[in-house]
């Protein structure tokens, strides 16, 4: 099936891998949220993971970012270049979270801690239902998220105390910083604003602005265009096409908006009842037969009859509401 | 204020109610008010107090007819013109000049007190002193529960620890005060750390009940340890602060040294001025502290603690830091504390301290440095004041006991403060970084952390 999907030339994401995900299974007591499900993120790529409600995307993603402990499988984040295959084998091997010191790191990310995740694989994440700071302000927001440079540049809060002018320099660098994500993402006006005033698709665009201030290579959003209007979600393309481009950093998403996913993916992966249906490109992914009658509940032998109805946005798959990734609670 | 006339259906609706209400108080007062039984010879005499009941019917009944009135059944309730609710506005505006001025007013209040009472400056300078010792507390225990939103109700044990580590190194070692201080905050520090790893993974309620369960179990060691502690029993001869090797005693101290004359009051200035000092450092770390990243990830974790974690935010080390922190300036409190008193035994830390350090923060406003001082002066002094309430004798009569009602009073007071400022005295909160302009952050924005 894989192969079949494939064209003839390899994909970005079979050669160039940001993260791949191996064997993949979480298991809540009897049921089985993700089923040995394996697939790559290419460097620089956006990818999307879709599918029906409950099929385990937002699972998948607490696995990725440490929220859960897989039940099997392995989660490998590459820093450098190309796959380090024997790099990673050997890690395996060491029971080690991750390797030594350097440029071409890779880290096993099933066996880190949520914050570890972020601040040494340098993972990033949005939430389903925003997880915004809401008594503090925009930019305070932002340095929160810079908080671990920031500590080491007030000496774990001793240099800060005394007022040592390293800090005042890290922290005037830090607001810098802050301010430049809040200017692209529209919100520098509001930047001294609580964050629980500011309007639903702000406090989206304020989360991954958040999310890029800790510096991410890979940047993972779980439906960042729910519940925005249809100019917000251009702006929201717009800035995830920025991040891709001017920061080189991948960005792993799940989205139900047919309309981003297909505008702005370079890879999607499918996903029903926690296995992975298809998996290739946009157009590769949107004449699956096994897709379609998975979103659209029919046999596979009546899909030809509604082949062209995914041209258009689905709406029968409404935003899910905010559950399941409360992570660690 | 525009008062309508009463519409007769709202008059008699009023008066009605008013009746129910007057014949229930009637009834459940029998036998309190009218009935009244005393020891006689050969059992009870029984006395009639009709006067008392009617009287107590008839205020019952004109109260809520008023009330009626001009409150609950018009439409215009008088209330609604009085501002109960001060604007967070013109409280900010007080804030900013009542800081310097209250700093103003410490640095002088012992002299302050010497000029204006001269009879009985030793008592106000102790009440002075006893006030800047809960200020400190609850400075301390505002890292903890009003930036870190860790709801700690055994903070006494930390103010215990720090007590009881001066006390005994006095008594061991002969260790003096300057050198026990930081000993003892660290020891407390220690402390809060060893308390913080079990409490990282409770939320809510229960971390309130584990806290609570750890000021307990540090009193009732303190109280069962005898060989050790001396138990009940207590520290005594704990000694006193040195003015840089100075002993502020009669002969060869502190006065000698100066060429001052000798005077009980000078030890009492003195202690006033170490307690202030090392409150205005707790204040001092603890405003620094907002500012540094630790402060803020502080404050994070109180709105949120997932996303914390997704950020990178080591959640774990940052809530001991917080626990150790604040545990540090209780221990300092609690060594200053044995030092000012000479004595300690383990009464002095029941829960009920840590209740009222709770109070102070949960009163001021949690997070507000300010607010936590105007708790203070309210609370602490507020029940010194009822103490001394001799006029309400002239009113009530010679047998009225004002004392007896300090407690009631006092209650009534918090629960004042919290209908009408819920979210405590000074309750908006100010950004710790600014990018162009500085604007308060009101209360119904801020989260309240856990085990609220």
């Amino acid at each position: 099936m894989e192969t079949a999907m494939k064209s003839a030339h390899m994909h970005n994401w079979d050669e160039n891998v940001v993260l791949s995900v191996e064997h993949l299974t979480m298991r809540f007591g009897g049921l089985v949220a993700v089923n040995d499900l394996s697939f790559n993120v290419g460097r620089g790529d956006i990818t999307a993971l879709i599918g029906p409600n409950g099929a385990g995307k937002t699972t998948v993603f607490n696995c990725v970012t440490g929220f859960y402990k897989p039940t099997e499988g392995r989660i490998v984040m590459r820093h450098g270049k190309g796959l380090q295959s024997e790099k990673i084998e050997a890690l395996t091997r060491t029971g080690k979270q991750f390797d030594a010191e350097g440029d071409d790191r890779v880290f096993l990310l099933e066996r880190m801690p949520d914050f570890e995740i972020s601040k040494r694989a340098r993972v990033a994440r949005t939430f389903q239902n925003i997880r915004l700071f809401g008594g503090m302000t925009a930019l305070e927001n932002l340095l929160v998220a810079q908080h671990n440079p920031l500590m080491i540049a007030s000496s774990m809060t001793i240099g800060g105390i005394l007022g040592l002018p390293g800090f005042r320099k890290a922290r005037s660098e830090a607001i810098d910083f802050a301010a430049y994500w809040l200017e692209k993402t529209g919100l520098i006006d509001r930047a001294d604003d609580p964050a629980a005033d500011l309007p639903y698709g702000a406090q989206r665009r304020l989360e991954i602005a958040r999310a890029m201030c800790t510096r991410p290579q890979l940047l993972c959003l779980d439906e960042p265009a729910a519940g925005l209007n249809p100019r917000e979600s251009t702006e929201l393309n717009e800035i995830l096409q920025y991040i891709r481009k001017d920061h080189g950093t991948s960005i792993l998403l799940i989205e139900h908006d047919m309309g981003v996913v297909m505008e702005i993916s370079d890879h999607v992966v499918v996903l029903d009842y926690g296995e992975k249906i298809s998996d290739g490109n946009a157009e590769q992914v949107r004449n699956d037969p096994k897709v379609i009658s998975a979103y659209l509940g029919v046999d596979e032998d009546e899909v030809a009859e509604v082949e062209e109805a995914l041209d258009m946005p689905v709406t029968h798959a409404p935003p899910t509401p905010p559950a399941n990734d409360e992570g660690g609670k | 204020m525009t008062s309508i006339a009463p519409t007769p259906s709202l008059l008699a609706e009023s008066v009605k109610d008013a009746a129910v209400a007057a014949f229930l108080a009637a009834v459940l007062g029998f036998f309190f008010f009218a009935l009244r039984t005393d020891i006689g010879p050969g059992g009870l005499d029984l006395t009639y107090r009709w006067g008392l009941w009617i009287t107590a019917t008839a205020i019952v009944f004109v109260v809520r007819l008023a009330l009626n009135l001009l409150v609950f059944k018009t439409r215009n309730p008088v209330t609604r013109h009085m501002k109960i609710t001060a604007s967070e506005s013109t409280l900010s505006g007080i804030g900013k000049v009542l800081g310097p001025v209250l700093l103003f007013i410490a640095a002088f209040l012992p002299f302050l007190v010497m000029w204006l009472f001269p009879n009985r400056d030793r008592q106000f300078i102790d009440l002075a002193i006893l006030i800047m010792t809960y200020i400190m507390l609850g400075w301390g225990l505002n890292i903890v529960v009003g930036l870190a939103g860790l709801l700690d109700l055994g903070y006494v044990a930390f103010y215990a620890v720090g007590a009881y580590s001066f006390a005994l190194m006095a008594q061991y070692f002969e260790i003096g005060f300057w050198m026990a201080l930081p000993l003892a905050g660290l020891l407390a520090a220690t402390w809060g750390v060893i308390l913080g790893f079990p409490v990282l993974r409770l939320r809510g309620d229960y971390l309130a009940i584990v806290t609570l369960a750890f000021g307990e179990i540090i009193r009732v060691v303190l109280l069962n340890w005898y060989e050790f502690t001396g138990g009940p029993d207590g520290i005594s001869g704990i000694p006193k602060p040195t003015f840089f090797g100075l002993e502020l005693s009669r002969n060869g101290g502190f006065a000698d040294f100066f060429g001052i004359e000798y005077d009980s009051i000078h030890r009492f200035i003195f202690l006033y001025y170490i307690i202030l000092v090392l409150a205005l450092i707790t204040n001092f770390v603890t405003l620094r502290l907002r500012k540094l990243p630790i402060g803020r990830a502080w404050e994070a974790l109180r709105e949120d603690e997932i996303a914390c974690r997704s950020l990178g935010i080591n959640t774990t080390n940052t809530k001991l830091t917080a626990f150790a922190i604040g545990a540090m300036f209780g221990g300092f409190a609690g060594s200053f504390f044995a030092t000012r008193q000479g004595f300690i035994s383990p009464e002095s830390f029941t829960f009920l301290e840590s209740a009222i350090i709770l109070a102070i923060v949960v009163l001021g406003g949690l997070g507000s440095q300010i607010g936590v001082v105007i708790a203070s002066v309210v609370m602490i002094g507020g029940i010194e004041v009822l103490r001394n309430l001799g006029f309400l004798k002239e009113i009530f009569g010679p047998d009225f006991e004002p004392t007896q009602y300090r407690m009631l009073i006092f209650g009534l007071a918090m629960v004042l403060i919290m209908v009408w400022k819920p979210r405590g005295i000074i309750s908006s909160r100010n950004p710790s970084a600014v990018y162009k302009e500085r604007k308060k952050i009101g209360s119904d924005m801020v989260a309240q952390g856990e085990g609220h």
